[in-house]
């Protein structure tokens, strides 16, 4: 399981999972998981065009998620978020299904883009996931607290300030950024799946921002490091556990927090909700 | 597809059986999508509906290996993830997001597994295409009357629910007080939708299902806030996008030497079209409704 052709696969996991992680937490809790998941399905065309023209795939992806970004942020404009994120998914998917009739690259490559074909990374894949990862680190660390604030208490970062359209559009750019650079390793269900499922068992079970972040990322990890050792067992794709573990996770972590509010019930009462407001009502 | 297209040339467009197929297929999943459709984006389940039309692809690709009709594995697969959906959770709108999320993640990797086994146990390599964006000119005949019941049933559920689930989408405490169960009405429309979905992953491709729901009718409420005239609207605009769709995609293998696009394409571009020529409309319209009746101090817009 550790042989060599199986680092590169490894440490390019690792990266995506910590990333992932890092924003998944964000997207939970500004509840944006439709845009998550149009996103990376928007982008998949992109690797096709990519194809087609025949340049790099990263460049394809990028150009898709741009598209992807601005139209969700016209779009937005016009009426309801989630009418506006299943409109840009469904159109940028459908010239994905154009641009897959012309390339006749049936089979295996669409499941590989849309499942995950995690054993082929090389060496020069690795690249690009660092830089992009490291980009969107340093945003998400400059963003941290306008961008709590905002998700949090949308009406309390308008009262100090912080524009909702800016930090949307860039937290949309960040959230485009993870997805162009995981996508051709880990698929677009995973990238999905590693943004929404370990951020959300990790605020089931702590309602404190910084515990649940930290949370995240390490369950983020752990998702993908199993998904990775039961594939490799098993030959099965990677997606079925990252799906399979992440679900049994999530549900575990709720039957947990059912049992201990059950349990505390007699004593005290429980913050309930994504997050404690007691946080940010420090005088400043 | 091709081969089929090939056998078409020879009869005029209404004369052929696999455009005919198509035809009653899609036109009955234009129909229920846009009826149940309405109350899906009054309820804000956008999100939800989008995700059982991927969830029910693994129904799809299961029913390559396991020899069953695409129809039956697409049902019943959406009609488990609707239940799990009411289970974690849908109808609070702060866990909406995450249940869906979490339903969706764990019915793509299902999905996943199946295209698998489809890929390792039979031939059929085209497999994960065909499920993810459909094929309208492959259907079998042998869906038409399949297809036809699910959307009797779908649209019979809504008729019959449809005042207890108008009043429980636009305030769900007057109607607990009316004696509605906000929970079985829930349930029974995501059941509904479900099968909406279903035929829609059937005709234009499980990810592509959400056209069909969301498009026509988000496109209709922009020009009607009346749900009766919204889902007149929605369920014409749905037919001429289907309807549309085919004839083009047909029409295309002239255009492109015998290369023809995909229906879905079609469809899905003129859906778009159609919501955002809704915003010139909806101003026309508001401007006249203005004009005619100034709405009462306080109302929104």
């Amino acid at each position: 399981m550790f042989a060599s052709f199986m680092i590169n696969t490894w440490i390019a996991a690792t990266i995506i999972a910590v990333t992932a992680g890092i924003l998944g937490f964000f997207v939970v809790l500004r509840r944006s998981a439709f845009a998550a998941h149009a996103l990376p399905i928007g982008a998949f065309p992109g690797a096709a065009a990519a194809q087609l023209l025949g340049i790099q795939p990263l460049w394809g992806l990028l150009a898709f998620v741009a598209v992807g970004v601005a139209l969700l942020q016209q779009l937005q404009r016009l009426g309801r978020r989630d009418v506006a994120a299943g409109l840009v998914l469904v159109t940028l998917m459908a010239s994905g299904a154009l641009l897959l009739s012309m390339t006749k690259a049936y089979g295996p490559g669409v499941f590989a883009l849309l499942f995950g074909e995690v054993l082929g990374v090389s060496s020069a894949d690795l690249l690009p996931v660092t830089i992009i990862s490291a980009v969107v680190m340093v945003g998400v660390i400059c963003l941290y607290r306008p961008l709590l604030l905002q998700s949090a208490f949308p009406a309390l970062a308008v009262a100090r300030g912080i524009r909702a359209g800016t930090t949307d559009l860039l937290f949309l750019i960040l959230l485009g950024l993870v997805t162009a650079m995981a996508l051709p390793v880990v698929g677009t269900l995973l990238v999905f799946s590693l943004l929404v499922v370990p951020a959300a068992t990790a605020q089931t079970l702590s309602s404190h921002p910084t515990r649940a972040f930290v949370l995240s990322v390490v369950l983020a990890v752990g998702l993908m490091w199993s998904a990775i050792a039961f594939s490799f067992w098993t030959d099965w794709p990677i997606g079925f556990f990252v799906g399979a573990v992440g679900a049994t996770l999530f549900s575990s972590a709720r039957i947990f927090r059912f049992v201990r509010s059950r349990w505390r019930s007699t004593t005290a009462v429980a913050p309930s909700g994504p997050l404690n407001p007691a946080v940010f009502t420090r005088p400043t | 597809m091709l081969v089929w297209l090939a056998h078409i040339l020879h009869f005029s467009f209404f004369h052929s059986g696999p455009v005919r197929t198509a035809l009653l297929v899609g036109g009955c999943a234009a129909v229920v999508c846009a009826v149940i459709g309405v109350f899906t984006i009054l309820r804000g389940h956008a999100f939800a509906g989008h995700a059982l039309g991927d969830v029910s692809s693994a129904g799809g690709s299961a029913s390559f290996f396991l020899g069953i009709s695409p129809l039956a594995g697409f049902l019943g697969i959406a009609a488990i993830a609707a239940m799990s959906l009411e289970f974690l959770g849908v109808r609070r709108v702060r866990d909406q997001d995450v249940a869906t999320g979490i339903v969706l993640g764990a019915g793509l990797g299902l999905s996943a597994l199946f295209l698998y086994f489809d890929i390792t146990t039979t031939s059929t390599t085209g497999a994960a295409v065909t499920v993810m964006f459909g094929s309208m000119f492959a259907l079998s005949p042998s869906l038409i009357w399949p297809s036809i019941i699910v959307a009797i049933l779908g649209l019979g559920t809504v008729s019959v629910l449809y005042r207890p689930l108008l009043l429980s989408v636009a305030d769900p405490e007057l109607a607990a007080t009316r004696g509605i169960s906000n929970r079985w009405v829930g349930m029974l429309h995501l059941l509904a939708l479900a099968g909406a979905v279903a035929l829609a992953a059937l005709s234009v491709g499980s990810v592509l299902a959400s056209a069909l729901l969301i498009g026509p009718a988000a496109a209709a409420l922009r020009v009607s806030r009346r749900p009766c005239v919204a889902i007149s609207w929605a369920i014409i605009l749905g037919l001429v996008a289907v309807w549309g769709g085919i004839w083009l995609a047909y029409e295309s293998y002239y255009w492109f030497s015998g290369n023809a696009w995909p229906v879905s394409f079609f469809v899905v571009v003129i859906i778009f079209a159609m919501y955002l020529l809704g915003a010139p409309c909806q101003q026309l319209l508001r401007r006249r409704v203005r004009v005619a009746e100034p709405l009462p101090e306080g109302t929104e817009r």
